[in-house]
């Protein structure tokens, strides 16, 4: 049974303590709850009875859930659980796995991706993903952060949008003496700091992020966490991660997903990530994030 | 089970915290010994042990850092450290607390009593019960039996202001008794200290498995 988890009750460790700061602490980048409840007052993204298949293998069932504007939502879960599938429905990549079936609603701003008439290119143009391994094109830093943008049509300063998006992805000062550089040639942290100004560049709503740091070291890892959290000023993030203390450090929600026995992927728990790793509602939540299984 | 040395150091650690409770319940009762039997060797023997009572809470502290820095516990595991390191606080000031009763018996001397030991001793004997209920509800999870501390926090509350009252009609009947009153004012307040703190305790076992943070009511009916 889907249990989503945003409730009224928020007592918990912060607002037991402090509760007149509590809408601050509970959410640095200012959560919309103008009435102070745990509403999601204005969603960007509102998965609607979403069931995927593999051909046969039924991976998502039935997920419903929203994701706030300009948050970070994390996405945890064991192998298997449908975290990463149902990421990519959100830009639609699963469209390029053949045998893949959708049932249900993607709305982003209100209009359901996919809607017969809505061109999936379209859809990732303003929805960008950055992925596990880095994988910067074969080209000079400029040019991979160029591309996307000349492919797009941008017609205005190429140079300014470049640095621009070098540094919000905090790479600008590292790479600014050698644009022409292979991106090829950047450390791995690097890379991924790369792939993400390229996403950047073409000025997506929402970017999505399929285990941004786990072919990282630790430092690198870091940079990439703090970098999620500026970007969020500007973005809404959902990202999937395996690192139940990194979904901890950057996110505003998290939200848990299991397989249940018949294999199928369902939510199971999607809650302010403050609440959600101190005083999780579900026991399935509390049995995973605290290792008794998976 | 997966992180098995994790949950081992967790009970570890809720066995010290009840080894630690059994040390400060001892300490409690031969404070109070030492005054109904005016026995100044023993006072200063609890004086002494309190060094073991202290060396105990901060070993005890840092295996609660170490299982932050190195498992980074969520949810119920995290509350349980949290609580842990509150309590092991509230355990070592209730060891104060006795160590307190005992420099008072040796600062007494062989002063007369003013009055019979009745209400303190009573004192003594349920602050040492919900100390001994509060670590029993945090052995067992269990919430009700921690509001249960709470609420027998009441009846220390009214046996302190019966021994503040009689001892204050004694001062002002016989003002040379000021000094001793004194005296026992003070043990009487160690020990309504030692039942706040039980209280305390009880609030962090409650935080533990609920989440919950919030001042226990334990104000008279």
């Amino acid at each position: 049974m889907v249990r989503v988890s945003d409730t009224s009750a928020t007592d918990g460790v912060l607002g037991g303590l402090m509760p007149d700061l509590r809408p601050s602490i509970s959410s640095p980048r200012g959560v919309d709850r103008p009435d102070g409840r745990d509403e999601i007052v204005d969603p960007v993204i509102e998965v609607d009875h979403l069931d995927l298949w593999y051909g046969r293998k039924h991976a998502v069932g039935d997920v419903s859930l929203s994701f706030a504007r300009k948050q970070v939502t994390a996405l945890i879960g064991p192998s298997g659980c449908g975290k990463s599938t149902l990421l990519r429905c959100i830009n639609r990549m699963n469209d390029l796995i053949p045998g893949v079936r959708v049932q249900g609603a993607i709305r982003v701003d209100g209009a359901n991706i996919y809607d017969r008439s809505i061109d999936p290119v379209e859809v990732r143009r303003t929805i960008g993903m950055v992925f596990q391994k880095p994988n910067p094109f074969p080209k000079s830093i400029y040019e991979n952060v160029a591309f996307g943008a000349r492919i797009n049509g941008y017609r205005g300063n190429m140079d300014e949008l470049v640095e621009r998006a070098l540094r919000q992805a905090a790479l600008w000062d590292e790479v600014k003496g050698d644009l022409k550089k292979s991106g090829l040639a950047l450390s791995g942290g690097q890379q991924q700091r790369l792939c993400i100004a390229r996403t950047i560049a073409v000025n997506p709503d929402i970017v999505l992020m399929d285990e941004p740091t786990s072919a990282l070291d630790p430092i690198a890892s870091q940079r990439i966490e703090d970098l999620i959290r500026e970007l969020a000023e500007e973005f809404t993030i959902v990202i999937v991660t395996h690192n139940l203390q990194q979904a901890a450090r950057v996110s505003d929600r998290t939200a848990f997903m299991l397989a249940s026995e018949d294999g199928v992927g369902r939510l199971v728990e999607y809650g302010r990530t403050d609440e959600f790793f101190t005083n999780p509602k579900d026991d399935r939540t509390e049995a995973y994030i605290t290792g008794r299984f998976g | 089970m997966p992180r098995e040395q994790f949950h081992q150091g967790l009970q570890d650690l809720q066995d010290g915290i009840l080894e630690l409770g059994s040390m400060v319940d001892r300490q409690i009762d031969r404070s109070l010994r030492c005054l109904l039997d005016r026995d100044l060797t023993l006072a200063q023997a609890v004086i002494r042990d309190d060094e073991e009572v202290n060396r105990t809470r901060f070993h005890l502290d840092n295996v609660c850092v170490l299982l932050l820095a190195q498992q980074a516990p969520l949810a119920s595991d995290l509350r349980f450290i949290v609580a842990a390191l509150a309590m092991l606080s509230e355990l070592e000031r209730m060891g104060d607390h006795a160590s307190g009763i005992a420099s008072i018996v040796v600062t007494m001397q062989d002063e007369p009593l003013v009055k019979p030991l009745v209400d303190i001793p009573a004192m003594a004997e349920r602050a040492r019960a919900m100390l001994n209920d509060s670590l029993d509800a945090f052995v067992h999870r269990d919430v009700e039996g921690a509001y249960a501390v709470g609420r027998a926090d009441t009846e220390v509350d009214t046996l302190y202001d019966r021994v503040y009252r009689d001892l204050v009609d004694i001062m002002v009947r016989d003002p040379s008794t000021v000094e001793a009153c004194t005296h026992l004012l003070w043990v009487a307040h160690n020990l309504e200290r030692v039942a706040d703190r039980a209280t305390n305790i009880a609030e962090r076992v409650v935080y533990t498995v609920t989440g919950m943070q919030a001042e226990m009511d334990t104000t008279p009916v």
